[in-house]
């Protein structure tokens, strides 16, 4: 799995990191996504694709 | 305002008004009629207070296909746009454009203003505080009298102390705010009598912000004026973000602690799973659960089409009204099976309540947080708690755009 973030459609609602906070994380001035992991290790998988489905400016694109 | 008929759209005579009754025996159900709409098709034609005939949506997954929809939008000064009430058409042109009305950059630029404090991992680190406040409320409740409404004790000081500190207004000055955040939120209203409360509480964030900029602090509205100072937003924008988040910040997680006391006492059941729980995945997805069956957003999430749309089997024509309701979406029983059900069991991930898109709430990890400390922290603290009325005698909210309870009489 690979994971590409749009920083530019990014609304900062933290559901990213409230599904996966190993994996992403917010810019401390505005919340926008930063991404911590670009390749999530297989036990990760599951809540990387909660947080892509739950991200409310479909920011989080996956690759698998 | 007459309505728009573009192309071959035909509207018939007899679509229902909007808003819908709830039923009475059935206060934590959306309004029936707008669950029957749902069954047969996740949109249809609605009649508003205007004469207008927006577009209703009562399905969850068109719902969150809209929200996030870049041809619809939230500028309420386009042509067809279904405005609330007269109160906000009347005042379309004076108020300020906010993180509410803007669309795409411009509504980008107001957000990422606004979110610096409601990151989730700022507001983990809130959770001390919060735990604080919700027991010192639980402390008053406990050694005062019997029955203690809820409403008044615990509901609304816990969202109001904690955004009165996260914003840099003085709690002293509460009982202002609340009383014309109230006024504000009137679901019916008339033009004029909302605007004297608006306009005061807009002339209250303007000083403060003005106060912040000679002597700024760690909040807020210091921030926002931090913004002004720097040239980046005038005065007036800044008090109406401010505005915004006061009143979003308590009203409504308010109401949302109020009757979700009440739906726990209500599914006793529920409720001693959730007393009994230490697992944080499990509180928390109760709290999403309750989110999910209260919905306490009524009147719908307003926006109007800026480009046809082909969707649910419709076509919603470019100026078309969209009503986007969350309460069905939320009782959608193609996303929650059993929907009429609280059930903790269920993962309630994708519920509605805070919205979906770009719009969705800015507050939303303080609101969960806030009301997860609050439901289980109460539940194991009063396990006893009872209601000292009958349920059918408990004052509902019909008449606000939150729904909630006006008071919760409580014995234990």
């Amino acid at each position: 799995m690979r994971v590409v973030v749009d920083q530019d459609r990014c609304v900062s609602s933290g559901q990213c990191v409230l599904n996966a906070m190993d994996v992403f994380d917010q810019r401390d001035d505005d919340g926008v996504v930063e991404l911590l992991v670009e390749s999530p290790a297989p036990q990760q998988h599951t809540e990387v694709r909660n947080a892509a489905a739950a991200c409310p400016a479909l920011a989080i694109h996956l690759e698998e | 305002m007459s309505d728009t008929l573009t192309g071959a759209t035909e509207v018939s005579a007899d679509v229902p008004d909007y808003p819908m009754e709830r039923d009475a025996g059935c206060p934590f159900a959306p309004p029936r009629q707008m669950l029957e709409m749902g069954t047969t098709k996740p949109l249809s034609r609605v009649r508003i207070w205007d004469g207008s005939t927006p577009w209703l949506i009562t399905g969850h997954e068109v719902a969150r296909e809209l929200f996030a929809d870049a041809r619809v939008s939230v500028d309420d000064r386009r042509t067809g746009f279904p405005h609330w009430n007269e109160h906000m058409l009347s005042t379309v042109s004076k108020r300020p454009r906010s993180v509410f009305t803007a669309d795409a950059e411009e509504h980008t630029r107001f957000r990422r203003m606004l979110s610096k404090p409601f990151t989730f991992r700022r507001v983990e680190n809130l959770r001390p505080a919060i735990q604080q406040v919700t027991d010192e409320c639980i402390d008053a409740i406990l050694a005062g009298p019997q029955p203690a409404d809820i409403v008044a004790k615990l509901a609304l000081p816990v969202p109001t102390k904690v955004i009165s500190e996260m914003l840099g207004v003085p709690y002293e000055d509460h009982e202002f705010f609340q009383e014309h955040a109230n006024a504000g939120l009137a679901r019916f209203a008339a033009a004029d009598a909302m605007q004297k409360g608006a306009m005061s509480l807009h002339q209250y964030l303007i000083n403060l912000v003005e106060e912040k900029q000679a002597n700024p602090a760690e909040d807020a509205v210091s921030d926002l004026a931090e913004r002004v100072t720097a040239g980046e937003i005038s005065v007036k924008e800044a008090a109406q973000l401010g505005t915004g988040l006061l009143i979003a910040g308590h009203e409504t997680t308010a109401n949302m602690i109020g009757i979700g006391v009440l739906a726990l006492l209500e599914n006793p059941e529920q409720a001693a799973l959730l007393r009994d729980s230490d697992d944080p995945k499990f509180i928390a997805n109760a709290a999403e659960e309750l989110m999910r069956y209260l919905s306490i957003i009524q009147n719908g999430q307003r926006r109007v089409a800026i480009d046809d749309i082909e969707i649910g089997g419709e076509t919603i024509r470019a100026g078309e009204g969209i009503i986007i309701d969350l309460a069905p979406a939320n009782w959608d029983g193609a996303a929650y099976p059993d929907p009429d059900r609280l059930d903790f069991t269920r993962d309630a991930g994708q519920q509605l309540g805070f919205g979906y898109g770009r719009h969705q709430c800015v507050g939303q990890q303080l609101a969960r947080a806030e009301l997860q400390i609050v439901f289980h922290t109460l539940l194991r603290r009063i396990p006893t708690l009872q209601l000292a009325v009958p349920v059918e005698a408990v004052p509902f909210k019909h008449d606000r755009l939150a729904y909630g309870v006006y008071e919760l009489p409580v014995t234990w």
